[in-house]
């Protein structure tokens, strides 16, 4: 019996740093915005964390991409 | 088409019954968190996971080529093993979903196989290691790594996200689940509807209908697509409720943790060709992100009859597999019998399943969810709610609100050991 302990490692690595990584940088864009909600609510604004915010959004659209990518273009 | 015999027309209705009851039943999985989340309506959740499912089923025909070319011998394989395992398969997702607990569909049509294989030529036609590398290992290992990778994502989102709780955060959450639900939708759909496009080649070509080696044709991808989206769109309610409420109580945050390890642990698994089944990598991801947060609760108990469901599902549908080739063996009145079977076994867990109705306006009442004992003990502080009065089996199980699942397979009443 042999078993795929490599591929295995891998996704479970892949899994863990990807995921924690998405959720991490999801988590980081949510704060940007919940900033500037507060920001507006005392008139000011928050461009700097808005930027951050949609930077870690798009780099979450892209991974969404890759997925699908990955689903249409199975190996 | 020219040499379409009955049995080849049975089988492809069974193989499409069955790509019904996939989708039926694993639309908790990309779901169930969508829908207790309060993220998305049930009904436009389910429309959604079905319109990505059919998507998914257009988008490669890989998955089924693996299945019709070269798992199997061609040669060897006769329509009526095909049938029954596919029997085994139906019985085992339909009394899962009855007793409202996620278990793994491939795991169920791969126990079908294997004992309607064994029925017919012996246990030597098994690959031993395959199975344990194929479906023992994988079962053991998806909510594992799911699991771990949201509960960790869960934690360092707290962590860093502190008690943001406004507008912004609220609609980001439910955005972000929508999204990662979506791909689990779209792997789904890619994977399990093409299984049944594989099996329905197989036996197309076992049948003698077309050439060996052929990709599946177009009417078999497009009704394949069609009964998994309508299977996704009818919604197996019990074991959304069971994943999205059952097994604990989750936050828009810990839903979309839970969600993007589910999607992110399934994309990763089949590129990396480490098949993980879709329902265990998302029941782990789901605790997972209920261990991640502080104060979260797993249901163990829940978890437990989960776990044993899993480790039944390749048994119980090998046997009635086997059972059910050893009956078609007999001759074309064998197999009538087994037709007359699967659809009066089918139509009686349908009947049992209205005495008490889960659907999409009661999927994720507070009144309908499960209550575990050890959850029970860790609430005890607050007054247990009246017992249930539609239930008159309630009485019989300390529990103060007990489920479906729960009346029809009374819970251990075991003493509360793990609360995390």
């Amino acid at each position: 019996m042999k078993i795929d302990w490599a591929a295995l490692g891998s996704v479970f690595g892949v899994s863990l740093a990807f995921t924690v990584g998405l959720v991490a940088l999801f988590t980081l864009g949510v704060n940007g915005l919940s900033r500037r909600e507060k920001a507006a609510a005392q008139g000011g604004s928050a461009a700097l964390a808005v930027t951050g915010a949609y930077v870690c959004f798009a780099a979450c659209a892209a991974a969404v991409a890759y997925g699908i990518y990955l689903i249409v273009a199975k190996p | 088409m020219e040499s379409f015999s009955l049995i080849l027309a049975i089988v492809v209705v069974t193989a499409l019954a069955f790509d019904f009851t996939n989708g039926f039943h694993d639309t908790a999985n990309a779901m169930a968190t969508t829908i207790s989340t309060g993220a998305l309506k049930p009904k436009v959740a389910v429309a959604m996971s079905a319109a990505l499912n059919l998507v998914g089923a257009f988008l490669s025909v890989e998955v089924a080529n693996t299945i019709s070319k070269g798992l199997v011998d061609e040669n060897g394989i006769r329509p009526e093993v095909i049938f029954a395992a596919l029997t085994g398969a139906i019985l085992w997702n339909l009394l899962t979903w009855l007793v409202g607990l996620p278990s793994s569909s491939s795991h169920a049509l791969m126990g079908g196989l294997v004992g309607a294989t064994v029925a017919s030529a012996g246990f030597g036609a098994v690959h031993g290691d395959m199975l344990v590398t194929k479906v023992l290992l994988p079962a053991v290992a998806a909510p594992i790594v799911a699991g771990l990778a949201a509960m960790l994502a869960t934690r360092f989102s707290y962590g860093i996200g502190g008690k943001a709780d406004g507008e912004a955060t609220r609609k980001g959450y439910r955005a972000g689940q929508i999204a990662s639900a979506g791909l689990v939708s779209l792997a789904h759909g890619t994977n399990d509807a093409q299984k049944t496009m594989g099996i329905i080649t197989l036996a197309l070509v076992a049948g003698g209908a077309i050439a060996p080696g052929s990709n599946p044709p177009t009417w078999v991808i497009l009704s394949a697509g069609l009964a998994i989206a309508l299977g996704t769109y009818i919604g197996g309610w019990r074991i959304i409720r069971t994943m999205g409420k059952g097994l604990t109580d989750l936050e828009p945050r810990q839903g979309f943790a839970a969600q993007t390890s589910a999607a992110t642990a399934i994309l990763a698994s089949s590129h990396l060709g480490f098949s993980l089944s879709t329902t265990h990598v998302v029941s782990g991801s789901v605790m997972g992100a209920g261990l991640g947060r502080k104060g979260g609760v797993v249901r163990w108990s829940t978890a437990t009859r989960m776990f044993i469901a899993w480790a039944l599902t390749l048994p119980a549908a090998a046997l009635v597999g086997a059972g059910a080739e050893s009956v078609t063996d007999l001759g074309d009145w064998g197999t009538a019998v087994v037709a007359v079977f699967l659809v009066g076994a089918s139509a009686t867990i349908w009947k049992i399943s209205r005495r008490e109705v889960v659907d999409h306006t009661n999927v994720v009442a507070d009144t309908a969810e499960p209550a575990g004992v050890v959850t029970t003990a860790i609430a005890a502080v607050t007054p247990p709610p009246a017992g249930t009065v539609a239930e008159d089996l309630s009485a019989t199980i300390p529990a103060p609100a007990v489920t479906a699942a729960t009346a029809t397979d009374p819970a251990p009443a075991a003493p509360p050991a793990a609360a995390v």
